[in-house]
């Protein structure tokens, strides 16, 4: 049977057609530019300066704070410059770039070994070190998420193959290829914490990652394949959750409340490099695509300039209107073109000047199809009426906390209304409320 | 006939009924109010802006005759407004000047550089959050209107991608102040038309890349001032108001534009 959940859109998979069936290549260019933000929560501090020598997987930032991860030289050479850079938050993030030397000379490893066999109580620290976060796009460190509390159980691990958003392929690529490592570090995860049972989820319009899957997990313990329908967003972690399992995750909860754990299959195949290879994240899969002249499917060094990764693509086909980072649907709008890569970025979509238009807002119709696909089970019609009035009390009332920011209600609106930008507004609006009156609390 | 007739009687008779039930209830359950309440509520400007921090007019005007407020807490009634209800409660009112909101960034189009091309959420909160906004300038008036969305007076506009006051119909209540995520407006006294409309503090080689009508700190306007109201520090100028004279020599000589005299008001320079 094949899972799913309730609600969601479709959109056009035909995007996905120009690289699925292209193979990863590696690409490496002459310079890196690492920011120190990649993860959710504080920033890394350099521990670099300029001139300095550094090896590949060498510590160039070190953790901050409880969530913070390390960031790791994804290049051998020399570190150019580490100063405050433009980048796409609010406050330019330090960022350290390196010259390539090209001998790729790393830095000594710990390897663990087979993920079977390895002492499951140094698997969370083996991640941690190896600076790895969630590589579907949120960027919440790892180990934090595989770091239980003594009164939470997890039973089930998920690996997320649906990978539904459009246009991307990467994690597509990385199941054909690299089966067998997203196996072994589901393996390690669910070893580390103990769990009997690991589902590898994968949308059906991938009939040969989930005959690759199949044929890697067969004879692993506990690990088992679990198709999906082609349905965005199926690979929302509560989505996908509620597909799996038919668990739901409580409003304002984590997974784990649930007993559930999910991760990306890139975060796990990440995971199976640290465990058994000692080696932190240095590189990602990257699906370049939209209206470059050869699409790709590339194994880029973290760091990568843009602009250097589209002139590997053949440059853009015309006149670039927008370029994405991640997928059409959820991904984060470039300001130019010479922004690096980071840990999360899974694509990079280039549309066209027409494809980029913004549509004028129309009035609501109260026609309820919003309501329909928000597979939270929201009203997005109601809460846009009290975003739009600033009555963030309502939209509360409403459960704007609960929106996942999948944009489908934008998707699907007749109106073409600006339903998913004004929650992602709202929300930021309250958080900043409860932190302001959190601090007013203090004093 | 007679249908007609009893219908009129017994609706009058009902209305004298229901007429002794209000007049015996209104005599019983009468509240209290303070006249003076009444007569200030009809003095305030009636906007509801919630400037003054109660909720709406009628609470500004319970808080009034309570003392809970000062008289002159309605800025929209301005000077005017708050002489009446002074008069009203019986006090004197402290001559404070006038205040407008001042809009402290020229960074039209053209002038200030554009970083990208945004064309998304129509709100500068969410512009200033992608890639540190729009605009080259991290000082810059990003010009998509939150200031304007939350004036209860109309006053503001957009004119070549920035904020524009209509000084006159500014009542100073703030709204515009609170909702700009870059702090590019301020209320000032309306006298003080002598002004540096531009915050960029940064050193003048990087003010000057981002905006040509950027302060560069360059000194100029404080040579210049014959009353040392003009001190420059961290690469930018300020005025000292109690100092200046309004005599407009600064924004003369300012070789960026920076300074600008807003509504010249002649006063004699007061030599020593």
């Amino acid at each position: 049977m094949k899972a799913t959940f309730h609600g969601g859109v479709h959109p056009a998979h035909s995007s996905k057609h120009a690289t699925s069936s292209l193979p990863v290549r590696d690409f490496v260019s002459d310079t890196v530019q690492l920011v120190m933000n990649m993860n959710i929560g504080a920033p890394s501090a350099p521990c670099v300066k300029k001139g300095d020598h550094v090896l590949m997987g060498q510590v160039i930032g070190e953790p901050v704070g409880p969530l913070g991860v390390p960031v790791h030289a994804s290049v051998s050479g020399e570190v150019v410059s580490v100063e405050p850079l433009p980048y796409l938050g609010e406050v330019p993030p330090m960022c350290v770039t390196i010259r390539n030397d090209f001998q790729d000379e790393w830095v000594e490893l710990n390897p663990l070994g087979s993920v079977e066999k390895v002492d499951p109580a140094l698997i969370i620290p083996a991640i941690k070190a190896a600076g790895i976060t969630g590589m579907g796009g949120a960027s919440f460190p790892t180990h934090v998420k595989l770091s239980l509390r003594p009164d939470q159980k997890c039973d089930y691990i998920i690996a997320n193959g649906a990978e539904c958003e459009t246009h991307l392929t990467c994690d597509h690529r990385l199941m054909l290829e690299h089966s067998v490592r997203v196996v072994d570090g589901l393996r390690a995860a669910m070893r580390a914490l103990n769990v009997k049972e690991g589902i590898i989820a994968i949308e059906d319009n991938k009939p040969d990652a989930i005959e690759a899957m199949t044929a890697a997990a067969k004879d692993r313990t506990g690990v088992r394949v679990q198709v999906l329908k082609t349905k965005y967003p199926q690979g929302g972690e509560k989505q996908l959750i509620e597909a799996v399992t038919g668990r739901q995750v409580p409003s304002g909860g984590l997974p784990i409340q649930c007993g559930c754990v999910v991760l990306n299959v890139a975060t796990c195949a990440a995971i199976a490099d640290a465990v058994i290879d000692g080696r932190p994240l240095v590189t990602r899969l990257c699906t370049v695509t939209g209206h470059v002249r050869q699409p790709a499917n590339l194994r880029l060094r973290i760091g990568t300039i843009t602009n250097d990764i589209i002139g590997e693509c053949g440059g853009y086909e015309d006149e670039p209107g927008k370029i994405f980072f991640g997928g059409a649907m959820t991904g984060l709008c470039l300001p130019n073109d010479t922004m690096p890569t980071s840990k999360s970025t899974g694509g990079i979509v280039v549309f066209s000047k027409a494809e980029a238009r913004s549509m004028e807002e129309g009035p609501c119709i109260r026609c309820g199809k919003c309501s329909e696909v928000c597979p939270m089970g929201l009203n997005p019609y109601m809460i846009k009426a009290a975003a739009d009035a600033d009555d963030l009390e309502k939209a509360k009332k409403l459960n704007v906390m609960d929106c996942t920011v999948c944009g489908s209600c934008s998707f699907i609106c007749p109106a073409r209304r600006w339903l998913t930008a004004s929650f992602k507004i709202a929300k930021s609006n309250i958080m900043q409320q409860a932190k302001k009156a959190k601090e007013a609390a203090a004093k | 006939m007679s249908t007609i007739l009893f219908a009129v009687i017994m609706l009058g008779a009902i209305g004298v009924i229901f007429g002794l039930v209000l007049t015996f209830a209104s005599k019983k359950f009468h509240v209290d109010v303070d006249e003076r309440v009444e007569k200030v509520r009809a003095c305030v400007a009636g906007a509801n802006c919630g400037a003054c921090g109660f909720p709406g007019c009628d609470g500004f005007a319970a808080a009034v005759v309570e003392g809970k407020a000062p008289v002159n807490g309605c800025k929209p009634a301005g000077a005017d407004g708050a002489a009446k209800i002074a008069a009203i409660m019986g006090q004197e009112v402290s001559d404070e000047e006038r205040m407008v909101a001042r809009v402290l960034c020229q960074g039209m189009k053209g002038v200030a550089k554009e970083r990208y091309v945004y064309d998304g959420y129509k709100s500068c909160a969410t512009a200033a959050g992608i890639a540190g906004g729009p605009k080259d300038c991290r000082f810059a008036c990003i010009g998509l209107g939150d200031c304007m969305d939350h004036c209860a007076f109309g006053a503001i506009s957009m004119k070549d991608g920035i904020a524009s006051i209509d000084e006159d119909k500014c009542a100073a209540c703030g709204a515009c102040v609170e909702h700009c995520p870059r702090g590019a407006i301020k209320l000032l006294p309306i006298s003080q038309s002598v002004i540096v409309r531009c915050r960029n503090s940064d050193i003048a080689r990087v003010a000057r890349a981002v905006c040509s009508d950027a302060c560069i700190g360059c000194k100029r306007c404080m040579k210049e001032c014959q009353y040392e109201a003009i001190t420059v520090e961290n690469g930018f100028a300020r005025i000292d108001p109690a100092k200046c004279t309004r005599c407009g020599a600064c924004a003369a000589v300012c070789p960026c534009n920076a300074i600008t005299n807003a509504n010249p008001v002649p006063v004699e320079p007061v030599m020593q």
